[in-house]
């Protein structure tokens, strides 16, 4: 029930993701498109787990222990990043020559 | 030694060596938890740091002696000689990595003993990936191992640099691991499993070669990989993440990081993905795209660190072709360039930390002129590195260039061994240069290199990778064997291929 | 009418997906982004996962969320920067890149897991019927996935050590 358009939903929410990661310059937005990039995933795995068995929730789960894990690391470099420049903003950022 | 999974005894048994590096991880936690001050402090935690991987390598060892198996399918982790060499592979690179840290640590003053447990981390998380035989392991093995090396990126909390190589590294990681995922729920939506030797089974049974979940899972998962191996055109953060990051993290980074990757990208393949046949195309045409990108804008260079930087992009592309060529010989010439590759960029890294004092400055190839007359040692050392990273004859990575080769000629790629061999001849412009600035020009001034002194313990770490180089690079049979029989392990036929429990 | 109930959380869904993803304003951004995860969670419900929503909610929007409000209320970046957004031609490529990647997933839409390995429609809510909602995701993350649910507690670990590293103002 409702397996297609959660995918395409999942499709839809994947590609405004990756798309907000190429259009910001913020490092935090950059990152919060990310995360609804890790969402849309998460979105397929429910859906498939309605019709191939509970381990798709499950991984549901190991995704929320990651996106944990990278929201601490990541917001603690932007914090470290912050302190040398007082700014998150990539287009400033730019010691290292592409 | 069959184990069978299923029990709690025999999974502790098969998971040992995984246990053993989290328990050291562990202890040096406590350790670091209140003696993190001294430089002395630095010198304990990295001893600590030694002994847990050279215990854990012996644990495998003792696996590998048994020759231990997994009865059936393994569910989670594989119990192969694939997974006992990168095992290997990965523990020996990170003790290397610690040898060549100690010193450099304390001259830049960087009194974070945690260093060595975020490396005891990532190499945990890097043993996960080419152990993993379930595709939840190896993302969670590849998360454990990123967020790990994110953090020693920036470990040098008063470089700029280092927190903008961190925050690149950072974004596009997570962005890559995202694409990977996503990969992984397609395959699972047209599998139903996550086990990768079930996958391949049902891939078969099924016929779901030319599925649409499972293709565009396929492209979504290799999109990923692309990016932590940094193949062109998945490479833009790789040179200003290796610029900016600490030496011998930049060496660890480009070495097992990358090696780690292609292991878990390699048993995905082959044995997930063996009878689909839609990712050869893909892997050749990336594999063509980084020899000559990599090679081309390596030309470039002047800085000795971005120099190789590209070198190492342009030696990923060499070891795609390896897993293009998707043959006995190709698997076998895998395992061997990693090794070969491994040792050589170290040695090199570790070279270039010693010259580049102060950490952040450019080391320029020409700031190497006369390096030959004032320390002959350390520059014989640096043009051994270049010799083999350029393929010499008499090196390991003529050795390993030679057997990808080989296996791309026996697959029939004729495109891809004679592109080999043309990116070769042109990285010759950039290896070469710095053996003769090295050896034929004068030194700049007598002081120009007096404070180039490798410690004595890095010392241990390069003449131990160089004299590795010449040994195999004369030598190559054994590690040829060892590394054909992990690469068959891959290759053997689960009996166990069944449906999965639908739970 | 379930039906209707799950195309109006889409369209929340991706709406405030949009929104998050164009507003200037960082603290915007998550607020949207924040609705888009309850949206989702009310998604997770419709598909038959009650626990995984309420963890959604709990984890997603409750822990990580605020955790990014903090940063950038700790950093004062409420206000839009001027050069936030990029400029025309990240634009297009973002689009091209956008298109691209949605022309294949469009395919998703009508793709299902092949009928041999399907369960019966209705397995899963009489598993949870049978074993409770926490009980039906509980039993296999403690028997069959008891490895990687390992694994997540080194990477929490991980993360924690890395992060005490790099913000600690002195070590």
């Amino acid at each position: 029930m409702l397996l297609g358009p959660a995918l395409a939903v999942s499709a839809v929410l994947f590609t405004i993701g990756v798309a907000g990661v190429l259009i910001r310059r913020n490092a935090i937005v950059i990152f919060m498109c990310v995360e609804l990039m890790l969402n849309a995933v998460n979105l397929t795995f429910v859906a498939l787990a309605q019709r191939l068995g509970v381990s798709g929730q499950i991984f549901v789960f190991f995704v929320m222990a990651v996106a944990a894990a990278e929201a601490a690391v990541g917001l603690a470099i932007i914090l470290a990043i912050y302190r040398h420049r007082e700014t998150v903003d990539l287009g400033k950022i730019n010691l290292l020559k592409g | 030694m069959t184990l069978d999974l299923s029990l709690t005894r025999d999974l502790l048994t098969a998971l040992l060596p995984e246990l053993m590096l989290t328990g050291w991880a562990l202890v040096l936690l406590v350790v670091v938890a209140w003696r993190h001050r001294t430089g002395g402090d630095l010198r304990v935690a990295g001893g600590i740091a030694l002994a847990a991987f050279a215990t854990t390598a012996a644990v495998v060892w003792w696996l590998w002696w048994n020759s231990a198996a997994a009865q059936g399918y393994a569910p989670m982790i594989a119990v192969d000689d694939f997974r006992f060499i990168s095992d290997w592979l990965f523990l020996g690179t990170g003790a290397l990595t610690v040898l060549l840290s100690m010193r450099y640590l304390e001259r830049e003053a960087l009194l974070a003993p945690e260093y060595y447990v975020l490396l005891l981390f990532s190499v945990l998380g890097m043993m996960l990936m080419g152990g993993g035989s379930d595709l939840m392991v190896v993302f969670l093995g590849l998360e454990l191992m990123s967020v790990s090396v994110y953090v020693l990126a920036g470990i040098n909390r008063k470089s700029p640099k280092a927190a903008e190589a961190a925050l690149k590294y950072f974004l596009l990681g997570a962005f890559a691991s995202a694409f990977l995922l996503y990969g992984i729920a397609l395959v699972y939506g047209a599998t139903g499993t996550t086990n990768l030797a079930l996958i391949g089974a049902q891939v078969t049974s099924l016929h779901l070669e030319h599925g649409t979940l499972l293709l565009i899972g396929l492209a979504l998962l290799l999109v990923g990989f692309a990016f932590k191996v940094a193949a062109v055109p998945f490479h833009m953060w790789a040179p200003d993440v290796y610029d900016g990051a600490p030496t011998p993290v930049t060496g660890f980074m480009a070495t097992a990081v990358k090696a780690a990757a292609f292991a878990a990208l390699f048993r995905v393949l082959g044995q997930a993905f063996a009878t689909t046949v839609a990712w050869h195309q893909i892997v050749s045409a990336l594999a063509v795209a980084t020899m000559v990108g990599g090679n081309l804008v390596a030309l470039a260079q002047r800085s000795l660190k971005r120099m190789l930087a590209y070198s190492s992009i342009a030696h990923a592309g060499y070891v795609l072709v390896a897993v293009a060529a998707g043959n006995a010989s190709g698997s076998a010439a895998f395992l061997f360039y990693l090794v070969a590759y491994t040792l050589t960029t170290l040695a090199a890294f570790a070279l270039l930390a010693v010259k580049g004092r102060g950490g952040e400055s450019d080391v320029l190839i020409d700031d190497l002129s006369g390096l030959a007359t004032e320390r002959p040692w350390l520059a014989f050392a640096l043009a051994v590195c270049m010799l083999s990273l350029l393929g010499f004859p008499g090196t390991a990575g003529f050795m390993g260039k030679w057997y990808i080769l080989v296996a791309a000629a026996q697959s029939a790629q004729w495109w891809l061994a004679a592109l080999l061999v043309l990116t070769s001849v042109v990285s010759a412009g950039y290896y070469l240069p710095v053996i003769m600035v090295m050896y034929m020009r004068p030194a700049p001034s007598a002081a120009a290199h007096a404070d180039v002194r490798l410690g004595r313990l890095a010392g241990a770490a390069v003449t131990l990778a160089v004299v590795g180089l010449l040994f195999f690079g004369i030598r190559p049979n054994r590690l040829l064997d060892l590394s054909a029989a992990g690469a068959e392990s891959l290759r053997t036929p689960t009996a166990a291929a069944v449906a999965p429990p639908g739970n | 009418m379930t039906t209707t109930i799950f195309w109006a959380f889409a369209a929340i869904a991706v709406g405030s997906a949009l929104l998050c993803v164009t507003r200037r304003s960082p603290i915007a951004s998550a607020l949207w982004l924040v609705l888009t995860l309850f949206a989702l969670a009310a998604l997770f419900v419709i598909l038959d996962a009650q626990f995984i929503a309420v963890l959604q909610v709990l984890v997603y929007a409750g822990a990580i969320m605020v955790l990014f409000l903090f940063v950038i209320m700790l950093l004062n970046l409420g206000r839009a920067g001027p050069s936030d957004r990029k400029g025309a031609l990240a634009w297009a490529v973002a689009g091209a890149l956008g298109a691209g990647l949605l022309v294949p997933l469009a395919g998703l839409a009508r793709a299902a897991p092949p009928a041999a390995i399907q369960l019966p429609e209705g397995t899963m809510a009489a598993l949870q019927q049978q074993q409770g909602l926490v009980g039906a995701v509980a039993r296999p993350l403690f028997e069959t996935y008891l490895v990687p649910f390992e694994i997540t507690s080194l990477l929490l670990l991980a993360a924690i050590v890395g992060a005490v590293v790099l913000a600690k103002r002195k070590l």
